[in-house]
């Protein structure tokens, strides 16, 4: 399918004060595609939770964001540390997040089961020592 | 009901957004955990929160949540209200504590957020 955009957004380890620029970012262009409302909050909070994960959890990375006719995907890749345990991971509450993140109103488990629910398709990959990969695909229309 | 009746019920004052008034808001979600409030929250819903920092706003932002109100009188800072004024949001600050402007809002017949369904 064609890609009709294509925008990276590299993200900054325990960068707090910028956490959600680009999912900010990220929201505007969409609108500016006309997207409808109910699919652009779907992927705005998936969206946020997945920058989040990276600033909270990851040693760096990088946050993709691919529109083609019939969908919009986001890939958030990292460089680590990666997940030991993703069905884990995946649980309601379960969190690793440090006393900063808590500070700020995050960091209560609920990320990835969030970006789950409000993706149409929701695949991770993680190695330990490697790093994780999230890509996500929201339905258009 | 309005934003206006929001900011009246609670007692409020209103910081930013003073121009979306007579928008309507369907529900209401009380937490100081954004987790939750990413979680639970859909469109046309009022935030009510005593945590202040500029991720409050961020989340509302991502979840098209028009109307904050920050409780106990908790006035926040300049940086988090040109954030909200640059989206249109309304900004709110009660003295009431988060409990009671809850309540004060529930029992004026404004109803509580519920939490999204798999694939909702």
């Amino acid at each position: 399918m064609a890609v009709l955009l294509e925008k990276s957004f590299p993200v900054e380890a325990g960068a707090y004060t910028t956490a959600g620029e680009a999912s900010t970012t990220i929201k505007r262009t969409l609108k500016q595609l006309g997207i409808s409302a109910d699919v652009l909050r779907h992927v705005s909070v998936a969206c946020y939770e997945v920058e989040l994960n990276l600033v909270i959890h990851s040693l760096g990375g990088t946050l993709t964001l691919l529109v083609d006719p019939e969908k919009v995907t986001l890939i958030s890749k990292d460089i680590g540390p990666g997940i030991p345990d993703i069905d884990k991971a995946m649980t309601e509450g379960f969190s690793t997040a440090n006393e900063e993140a808590r500070t700020l109103g995050f960091g209560a488990g609920m990320g990835l089961p969030n970006m789950k629910r409000n993706a149409t398709e929701f695949d991770i990959q993680s190695e330990v020592g490697v790093g994780t990969t999230i890509t996500m695909c929201f339905a258009l229309g | 009901m309005t934003i206006r009746e929001v900011a009246k019920i609670v007692e409020g004052k209103i910081l930013t957004g003073g121009d979306r008034m007579d928008e309507p808001v369907d529900t209401a979600c009380g937490s100081d955990l954004m987790s939750d409030v990413l979680a639970f929250v859909k469109e046309k819903t009022v935030l009510i929160t005593g945590l202040i920092n500029p991720h409050v706003v961020r989340t509302a932002e991502m979840l098209d949540i028009t109307c904050i109100v920050f409780s106990r009188g908790k006035m926040p800072s300049e940086e988090i209200l040109e954030m909200a004024d640059e989206i249109g949001m309304t900004i709110i600050s009660s003295p009431m504590t988060t409990y009671t402007a809850c309540g004060e809002l529930y029992i004026h017949g404004l109803p509580g957020t519920k939490k999204k369904q798999e694939g909702v």
